[in-house]
């Protein structure tokens, strides 16, 4: 009878281990990049994203190792119920294993839950909102590239402490918008301003004037502009038509990307300050990234730190799966691995991943050069103060996420 | 109060866009019968063609605000000739679903070659700066685009309502047949109707160039809008849509002022009131 059992026992265990070696030969991929590619988002993630995801899948050399990779891409529209559908399928059809990039706070929190529903991975790079890794974490989520937390203490605190003491809001009316007013208006109290008021306008927004003159009634010295993308270039452009800078108001630029400083020009856009965690022309790797980047983007762009992140989550993303020896097409398992290896690539350099998912590095703080200091194309900024790691992320005794009370 | 005053004539600088759009589709629909879907994207072909002028033939704003509408219309004639012109007597749907359609290829050739944030397009010179008017600073600029609007508006309403050729053309699209036994050449004046709608959506193209950007998408974004101005003022309409476009403009910008959240709706708010209790619009006429 021992034996017997000893026997069965030790059937099972050598079925699991057949199981687990099975597993681990396991070397498909699918990667599902997910963003805005035609609207107000499409140039700061959108096909520059795919193309990030492309590049990292190439650089890493797992093709060559044996692995197969697909990458597909998809359009959410900035909405999230067809973010959450286009997902849905991906996962359930199209076994996608990893979602990359999701701009747009709003289906990015979406998105979010339904991967933690399908135990995949999501590795979000083009959203803002610090609420992927403090009240609304899950396991299964890794948010890389910057927070509306970085945004607010980077920029926020800055220009409180240099005497922008009182501030009115321009926020985006989603998600993103309210996380990064609040997020800033904390930032500003703590420097010791205050805030004025604000006022929301809907996403994608053409005219701005209206939301312009309230804020220029209001007397107050910053305007944070809490948007993103297309609403914070028509913000910058129509508060220089009506005299705001120049009747001694200033517009902090809350979140601004390279794509953006290019399509307003040096010449509306000098002077402004932001932060930003990657920047093209920061060193030789990045310069070389730049460079490959932008010979195969079809409008010639440079890569905003929303390709970065893609690129660089990705690439520590595959280092995981070769750690594991194989795709186990477990989620939350990745995600643990990934949290486990330090992170090290030549766009954010060192760096690790905090339980609650939220990837950490160095952030910058930027000013747009004028027309005069810049060399060549695309030479737009000159940076002004590294805020180091433990500044530019929430600390992880004040993160909200419910994955740290354990 | 002060804001209040400084929230209208905002609005009222929105509303000439507004009318200018529709204005334009007012003339295609009410002369060619054809809801022409492709006028955002031809807006924006305005904006695009006044930025090649100045970025590649070193062409200004002037010269660009007849170049460009030019250049756009006869765009448009050679699509009414080569394609629109086989849907004349065929149901509305056709001629929308085929203008939309064009639209949609359009942008998608502008978004693949220029990205969708957009291209700067600098205030000319002479329009530069703003005044003070006690109650707002207004840019001259915007004040340029109030007053230049108005006067095209009424001049093609003049020429369409008040002149011989108007008459020609509005007794064509009553009786097609009958005006050309009087000798006029109708497809001609058919194909230059539509480049004159074309034309007025390139010439709102370049006036907005300065003060947004220059997006392959400003027109899409824009056009859903114009399209509710259209049928709050009336099909077909000339001055319904002009009278309803600054209106509209001016109850969306003191929307912005009183409840920001719904500045982007209440234009459709008002569409779905105005057609419940006046299905042809505030001037339209019941056909």
């Amino acid at each position: 009878m021992k034996t017997r059992i000893a026997a069965l026992l030790l059937g099972t265990a050598l079925s699991f281990a057949a199981a687990n070696t099975a597993f681990a030969q396991d070397k498909t991929i699918k990667i599902g990049a997910l963003s805005d590619q035609s609207g107000l988002y499409a140039d700061l993630g959108g096909p520059g994203s795919t193309l990030a995801a492309q590049m990292a899948v190439e650089d890493s050399g797992m093709v060559a190792k044996g692995w197969k990779i697909d990458i597909i891409s998809g359009d959410h529209q900035n909405k999230p119920d067809i973010g959450v559908n286009v997902a849905r399928q991906w996962f359930d059809v199209d076994k996608v294993d990893v979602i990359v990039d999701v701009p747009n706070s709003g289906v990015a929190l979406a998105v979010s839950n339904l991967v933690k529903e399908k135990n995949g991975v999501f590795l979000d790079s083009g959203a803002g909102t610090s609420d992927l890794t403090n009240a609304q974490c899950t396991p299964n989520t890794i948010h890389w590239t910057y927070d509306t937390y970085t945004l607010a203490h980077g920029t926020g605190s800055a220009l409180a402490k240099g005497g922008g003491d009182s501030w009115f809001f321009l926020t985006a009316d989603y998600a993103f918008g309210a996380a990064l007013e609040r997020d800033t208006t904390s930032a500003v109290q703590a420097a010791g301003g205050k805030i004025l008021g604000g006022v929301k306008h809907p996403l994608n927004t053409a005219d701005f004037s209206s939301f312009l003159l309230q804020a220029q009634a209001s007397k107050a010295k910053v305007i944070g502009l809490a948007n993103a993308g297309g609403d914070t270039t028509n913000s910058i452009k129509q508060a220089a038509e009506f005299g705001i800078v120049s009747g001694g108001q200033k517009l902090a630029a809350l979140l601004l990307f390279i794509t953006d400083v290019h399509s307003l020009g040096l010449a509306t856009a000098q002077g402004l300050s932001f932060t930003e965690t990657f920047y093209w022309d920061a060193n030789d790797q990045s310069r070389a990234f730049a460079k490959r980047f932008q010979e195969r983007m079809k409008n010639k762009g440079m890569p905003t730190m929303v390709h970065a992140g893609v690129y660089s989550s990705l690439l520590h993303y595959f280092k995981a799966l070769e750690a594991l020896g194989g795709n186990p097409h477990d989620g939350a398992k990745i995600v643990a691995k990934m949290k486990e290896l330090p992170t090290d690539d030549q766009l954010f350099g060192k760096g690790s991943i905090q339980p609650n998912g939220r990837k950490i590095h160095p952030a910058y703080l930027f000013e747009v050069k004028k027309p005069s200091e810049s060399k060549m194309p695309w030479d737009y900024y000159k940076l002004v103060a590294t805020i180091p790691t433990e500044e530019a992320f929430t600390p992880l005794d004040k993160s909200t996420c419910p994955l740290l009370k354990k | 109060m002060q804001a209040l005053y400084a929230q209208l004539l905002v609005g009222l600088i929105n509303g000439s866009f507004y009318a200018l759009l529709s204005l334009g589709l007012a003339v295609i629909f009410g002369m060619l019968n054809i809801i022409n879907f492709a006028h955002g994207a031809l807006y924006m072909m305005g904006a695009f063609c006044a930025y090649f002028l100045l970025n590649i033939a070193g062409i200004g704003y002037w010269p660009a605000l007849i170049v460009a509408p030019i250049v756009v219309g006869i765009f448009g004639m050679i699509l009414e000739r080569t394609m629109l012109k086989w849907l004349s007597g065929l149901d509305h749907l056709y001629g929308l679903l085929l203008t939309f359609g064009l639209a949609l290829i359009i942008q998608g050739v502008f978004q693949n070659y220029f990205g969708s944030s957009g291209l700067p397009y600098a205030i000319p010179d002479e329009l530069k700066g703003g005044m003070n008017l006690g109650f707002m600073f207004l840019p001259i600029y915007r004040g340029w685009v109030v007053i230049f609007s108005l006067i095209v508006c009424l001049l093609t309403w003049y020429l369409i309502e008040r002149t011989r050729l108007g008459a020609n053309l509005r007794a064509a699209t009553e009786n097609p047949t009958l005006v050309r036994a009087f000798g006029i050449n109708v497809p001609r004046m058919i194909t230059l109707t539509y480049g004159l709608g074309v034309g007025l959506a390139a010439l709102a193209g370049v006036l907005s160039a300065p003060i947004n950007q220059v997006r392959p998408l400003m027109g899409a974004d824009l056009i859903i809008v114009v399209f509710a101005v259209v049928v709050i003022g009336g099909m077909g309409s000339i001055m319904g849509s002009i009278i309803t476009g600054f209106a509209l403009g001016v109850i969306e910008g003191l929307t912005k002022y009183f409840y920001p959240e719904a500045s982007n709706t209440v234009v459709f708010v008002l569409m779905v009131l105005v057609l419940l209790v006046k299905p042809s619009g505030l001037t339209g006429r019941t056909t």
